[in-house]
């Protein structure tokens, strides 16, 4: 993929491209964007793939007016329309899942087709038990054996990392608490707002998700008025690294024409 | 020279420290025995009444879920002790504004113990320890644009004196600021900051508000007055500096003998060893800065936490966090200490923690303010200009600045932080 700086809506903002055919805008999680990750690939095989870095991760900037995930959500609308682009697919993964339900909601229009990853965003659960755990309030090591399904092979190592990877990293972090401290991880507002996001949507869960759990993601599809869930095995947060091929089929099977 | 007696109001009855994670935020308060912390609330607030009897100042803080301060509503101490003092000067160092929601109430809060105290208040900000933002729920990142924010409305509040004035800002709204009572000195009670930055104390130096500093010993307290001084002339404040805008805090035990006073030392190691907490409340995401992040995932570490490891009272005393023996021994470590960093106007005195007992405290207290105090009112008068080193040389030599970073991951943390890093200000 090709990493460029497009300046738009007073962010600039790192945007990866690659690949032919439908466009699909992939929204990354709170780790950020690694064009290197296998199922990568497996995208660019088949779609248009445009990934930009949230402002304040990657190599985007952080202007200090922006604050929260509707932020970002006007700002990919204003990016779409910069690419010329009538409509695209969406595949949002964690808080990029949050972000890709807020444009849906914004601009049902622009989006054909909406695969949200293991998302936050909603609060459907009872005020006295968090709806995701406080992965700011746990240690480390046990925030990771929530996001994997096989911890141990994602484990960062500081040491086999540059400082400016290691910087990156640490700004993601950053940026993820700004946006979602309070109200954690959650827009009160977009509950009431996704049974505008009428396109055909599925919800992926890795089955060993300790983050994002099955019961979450069903409330989250019921709001939805035309969504189906996945479950992907072996696989935790993020299964689209742990299980590249299963989730590149399950990408396959459903953007399609 | 004005010293000030603090104590952090602990509740030291704690299960052995191998059976909790973290002495702050998660520890449950199933430890906390009312009547033994009610008894606890009595005996300190005796101790500051009888440090104000020996002719010291009185000064307490404020933390949020933990048992190494348990005041997590600092102006209702202080209300209390408006009433309960009669002549002492009344400092809360301090407001941790970066967490509070509605700064005008704060502005109130301090207008109306102001005015209980009859103008006996010294009024602290702080940004608030890395520990504090589970417990205030506050987002980690641009706290210090929070609390300048913060900062700018109170003074306004305090100064505001003919009908609603309005603020909206990028972090706080408010429509009509008004507040009663109004604050009882003219034009407000000083202010004070705490930092243990250079950044944040270039800042406070601008503003020339007082500037405190925390158990940050010889190199970087210097540093961070020099810092505080550049701020103040670059803001065309005047070339010299007053000793009175420059604070200290220490670990400060006097004893008739030095055995005594090790012992009594020995116990008040506490501040500093008493703070077993969980990383992940240790450093927040965003409260300091990318690169000091990088470096402590490289492995740096805060020196007061390396210090805590091996803790020792002669370490201490070495390092400058603490000063303890005799009168004459107390004096001398005071005056290395103060000629090395440039001087200062207020020795905040953490003269009691954890075990150390009621006799034991108002002995401590005594000895210093009958014994020391007297000498250093007498030989570091406030009329002297900060950072005026004179004949004497200090050790090590004068011209000896460490370069930002040079040190530890602490000094970067701070630089780019501006304000208080990884909770090195224990106290405050």
């Amino acid at each position: 993929m090709q990493a460029k700086t497009i300046a738009i809506g007073g962010v600039d903002l790192e945007v990866f491209e690659g690949g032919t055919g439908r466009p699909l805008l992939f929204l990354h999680s709170g780790q950020g964007f690694d064009p290197a990750h296998p199922f990568v690939a497996g995208l660019t095989a088949g779609y248009r793939v445009v990934a930009p870095s949230h402002p304040g991760f990657g190599k985007s900037s952080l202007p200090d007016w922006i604050d929260n995930v509707d932020d970002i959500a006007y700002l990919y609308l204003d990016l779409i329309d910069q690419l010329g682009l009538d409509t695209v697919d969406v595949i949002g993964c964690s808080i990029g899942g949050w972000i890709a339900a807020e444009i849906a909601t914004k601009s049902p229009e622009r989006i054909a087709r909406l695969t949200l990853v293991g998302p936050v965003g909603v609060k459907t659960g009872p005020a006295n038990k968090l709806d995701v755990p406080d992965i700011f309030a746990k240690p480390l090591e046990e925030v990771n054996a929530l996001l994997f399904h096989d911890p141990d092979k994602f484990r960062m190592d500081p040491s086999a990392l540059t400082d400016e990877q290691l910087s990156i990293a640490v700004r993601n972090r950053e940026s993820l608490a700004l946006l979602s401290w309070e109200p954690y991880m959650h827009n009160p507002k977009l509950k009431h707002r996704l049974h505008r996001a009428t396109m055909p949507s599925q919800l992926i869960r890795g089955e060993s998700d300790g983050v994002v759990s099955q019961a979450y993601l069903e409330r989250y599809a019921a709001l939805l008025p035309d969504a189906r869930i996945v479950t992907i095995p072996e696989a935790g947060h993020a299964p689209q690294v742990e299980q590249p091929d299963r989730f590149n089929d399950a990408i396959r099977s459903f953007h399609t024409v | 020279m004005r010293a000030w007696h603090f104590t952090e109001t602990a509740y030291p009855y704690l299960p052995p420290e191998d059976e909790y994670p973290s002495i702050r935020v998660t520890l449950p308060n199933k430890h906390y025995d009312p009547v033994k912390g009610a008894a606890l609330y009595d005996r300190y607030i005796d101790e500051w009444l009888i440090a104000e009897d020996e002719g010291l100042e009185i000064m307490l803080n404020e933390h949020h879920q933990t048992a190494t301060c348990v005041d997590p509503a600092g102006p209702l101490m202080l209300a209390a002790m408006a009433r309960q003092s009669t002549k002492a000067r009344l400092l809360i160092l301090g407001n941790p504004l970066a967490n509070r929601r509605q700064p005008v109430r704060v502005a109130e809060e301090m207008a109306m113990i102001d005015v209980l105290s009859k103008g006996r208040l010294e009024a602290g900000m702080v940004r608030g320890v890395p520990y504090e933002l589970s417990p205030a729920n506050s987002n980690p990142v641009r706290m210090n644009e929070r609390f300048w924010e913060a900062m700018d409305m109170i003074v306004t509040a305090w100064t505001s004196h003919d009908g609603p004035v309005s603020h909206e800002g990028r972090f706080f709204h408010h429509r009509n600021i008004n507040i009663w009572p109004r604050c009882y000195q003219d034009p407000h009670p000083p202010i004070w900051v705490s930092t243990t930055s250079t950044g944040g104390a270039k800042q406070v130096g601008g503003r020339g508000y007082t500037q405190a500093t925390f158990l940050t010993g010889f190199k970087e307290t210097r540093r961070i007055y020099e810092s505080y001084r550049q701020g103040w002339r670059e803001a065309g404040l005047g070339n010299d500096v007053p000793i009175d805008r420059l604070a200290y805090a220490a670990i400060v035990y006097v004893g008739d003998t030095e055995a005594e006073a090790y012992a009594g030392a020995e116990k008040l190691l506490w501040y500093v060893t008493a703070n077993k907490v969980a990383p992940q409340f240790v450093n927040p995401p965003g409260y300091v800065p990318v690169p000091a992040n990088v470096q402590i995932l490289r492995g740096a570490e805060h020196p007061l936490s390396q210090f805590a490891r091996g803790a020792s009272v002669e370490a201490a005393i070495e390092a400058g966090f603490m000063m303890a023996g005799t009168p004459d021994q107390v004096y001398e470590q005071f005056k290395r200490h103060y000629d090395y960093v440039g001087g200062y106007g207020h020795l905040l005195i953490m003269g009691q923690a954890g075990f150390l007992e009621h006799d034991e405290t108002v002995r401590g207290i005594r000895n210093f303010a009958r014994e020391v105090y007297p000498r250093l009112q007498e030989e570091f008068p406030d009329t002297t200009v900060s950072g005026n080193f004179g004949d004497v040389p200090p050790e090590p030599p004068r011209d000896f600045i460490p370069a930002p970073g040079e040190d530890h991951v602490a000094q970067e943390a701070g630089d780019a932080a501006n304000m208080t890093p990884l909770g090195a200000a224990r106290g405050a």
